[in-house]
């Protein structure tokens, strides 16, 4: 059954539910207005309204960066893409994201029943803790700790769990041999992203995220991707390796096992773990921009119509240069076959980790020599 | 009861909890993930103590990797849980020998007389901008310099012993190289043969 037949099957209990929702958030916001300065006193309500306001924008952002896909993939391959519900296709995601709410999450014979429902949690939970400390501007960052690159790099290590559990939760061998995928190539390539980051930070000269876009102020040339441009590319590609995306989609390779680690999994099941993935692939675009893209620096600072674009909010560069490297990721996986497993990790290993660790040392010569304009 | 020494209670009762599951449960895979919940805790309970870096490296290093590689391994075994059980009475006397000994060993040195609230100073509330980070990496890289750098060369040596140890030629493995594989041009896979096309009969 299509989604528009399903609607329209269901449009009464659609409609009820749809209602109850907006009653129940407009009762909400309508309280949130209400008792604001109230809120605003309280720490803890407070700093629950902001993870709020980052979270919600960040699910629409998943729901509507799944629309993206099918839209901008389908233009490459010259077809339409979704285009039914709704003008152009709009509402596609929210039909997806209710026909997926109303399936029935089937449990395998034999199957951990607890894991096997913890395992999504596992997976989602990391892409959106990891955004407490991401900077958006300067002034808007959750909590500016001293060690945020750590604590992302620290938490995004914690997604692969998610994985390996559901493979091994569902009581099936593709499931298993596609966690077992998973496991091995996210282990290797968080290697060679965490040496592309210790070449971040020893440019930025710290841990915080703000710290290390200030160190990029001045204009495009300044930002880090000129001089750490190896390290930008073998960040960025191991950032689509670490999150499962084409050409790295070897634990779901649908050719070879079926869909790899959630194929027991249906329903809302499925679809956190659907959420995880998007969610992963904006945080890794995000801290591309953000470490080697000048984050929400102006790109054309230091130019002589700099002042032209003065009234731009900072947030917009920021989202812009994040938007650009999110269209990499569907480009990539319009374009290139699926890696074969064994050039996988001859990749990961043989070529990345060699290349980080030449960058870093002459990185290092670098900066001893204090070569401008980065390294002053 | 202020919200640090909540968290501090709840987040020591989880600890507790998951170590003494990692050793009570029967299946390996749920005494590794208890293991996991074990160091996640730990790493909350060391963020109170204003570590955040050892923390944070607890997560990324023992939770992000070490742990998976362990978990990796433990879920292709498979173990059948009633023969492990058989020696239990005939180990029982050396287990708990050596348990009294390490409990022993532990009372020693962390008893009240070393660690009580009258020989320790109660310790300080670092100011606001304190930096964990920098304050380790100030020490690392000028107190303890050589200690730190013969400790990485220890664990570079350790890594390359493993590789070493495991890294066998044997003949009945298939390579690619992948250069040569790379290298090939069309006209050494294909043949392209000259024809005149045919008249429609």
């Amino acid at each position: 059954m299509n989604t528009n037949a399903y609607i329209e099957k269901y449009k009464s209990q659609l409609l009820l539910t749809l209602l109850t929702t907006v009653v129940l958030s407009a009762l909400v916001i309508g309280l949130g207005v209400y008792l604001w300065a109230d809120i605003k006193a309280n720490v803890v309500l407070y700093s629950l309204v902001k993870i709020i306001a980052i979270l919600v924008p960040l699910l629409l952002a998943v729901a509507y960066l799944t629309y993206a896909e099918r839209k901008i993939i389908g233009y490459m391959q010259v077809r339409i893409g979704p285009n039914r519900v709704g003008p152009r296709g709009w509402l596609q995601p929210i039909a997806d994201a209710l026909k997926l709410l109303m399936k029935e999450i089937i449990f395998p014979t034999n199957a951990n029943r607890f894991l096997f429902v913890i395992a999504p949690m596992l997976s989602i939970a990391p892409a959106m803790a990891a955004w407490a400390v991401f900077p958006f501007t300067d002034t808007l960052v959750l909590a500016n700790i001293d060690a945020s690159l750590l604590y992302i790099l620290a938490l995004t290590s914690m997604g692969v769990y998610g994985v390996i559990l559901a493979g091994w939760a569902s009581n099936s061998k593709y499931a298993f041999l596609g966690a077992m995928r998973s496991a091995a190539q996210i282990v290797s390539y968080e290697i060679a992203m965490g040496f592309a980051l210790v070449g971040v930070l020893i440019a930025g000269g710290s841990l915080n995220l703000v710290e290390i876009v200030e160190a990029q102020q001045g204009s495009l040339l300044h930002w880090f991707w000129l001089p750490l441009f190896p390290l930008f590319l073998v960040y960025f590609i191991s950032g689509v390796a670490e999150t499962n995306r084409a050409p790295f989609d070897v634990s779901e390779g649908e050719s070879e096992i079926v869909a790899g680690f959630h194929v027991e999994y249906s329903g809302m099941a499925f679809a956190v773990f659907f959420l995880a993935e998007y969610a992963n692939m904006i945080l890794i675009a995000a801290l591309a921009s953000l470490m080697f893209l000048g984050g929400w620096l102006s790109p054309f600072d230091g130019t002589w119509f700099e002042s032209w674009f003065a009234w731009v909010p900072a947030i917009f560069w920021m989202l812009g240069k994040t938007a650009l490297m999110l269209l990499f990721f569907l480009w990539f996986r319009a374009t290139f076959p699926r890696y074969r497993y064994d050039q996988i990790m001859r990749l990961g290993w043989k070529v990345f980790i060699p290349i980080t660790i030449v960058w870093l040392v002459i990185e290092g010569a670098a900066v001893m020599a204090h070569i401008g304009p980065w390294f002053v | 009861m202020d919200f640090q020494r909540l968290v501090f209670y709840v987040f020591a009762a989880i600890l507790v909890f998951a170590a003494a599951r990692v050793i009570t449960v029967r299946n390996p895979v749920h005494a590794a993930l208890h293991l996991v919940l074990a160091f996640f805790t730990c790493a909350g309970l060391w963020l109170l103590l204003e570590a955040e870096f050892l923390a944070i490296v607890l997560v990324l290093v023992y939770v992000g990797a070490v742990m998976v590689l362990f978990l990796f391994v433990v879920m292709m075994l498979d173990i059948n849980t009633s023969p492990l059980r058989e020696g239990f009475i005939r180990y029982l006397p050396v287990g708990l020998s050596v348990a009294a000994l390490i409990v022993i060993e532990m009372y020693m040195v962390v008893r009240a007389r070393n660690f009580g609230a009258d020989v320790m100073a109660i310790p300080e509330r670092h100011p606001e901008g304190y930096s964990n980070v920098r304050e380790l990496g100030n020490v690392l890289y000028t107190d303890y310099v050589y200690p730190f750098e013969i400790a990485a060369v220890i664990l570079l040596v350790a890594i390359i012993a493993a590789i070493a140890l495991t890294m066998r030629k044997r003949p009945e493995t298939k390579y690619q190289n992948p250069s040569e594989q790379v290298a090939v041009k069309s006209k050494d896979r294909v043949r392209i043969v000259e024809m005149k096309s045919e008249k429609k009969q």
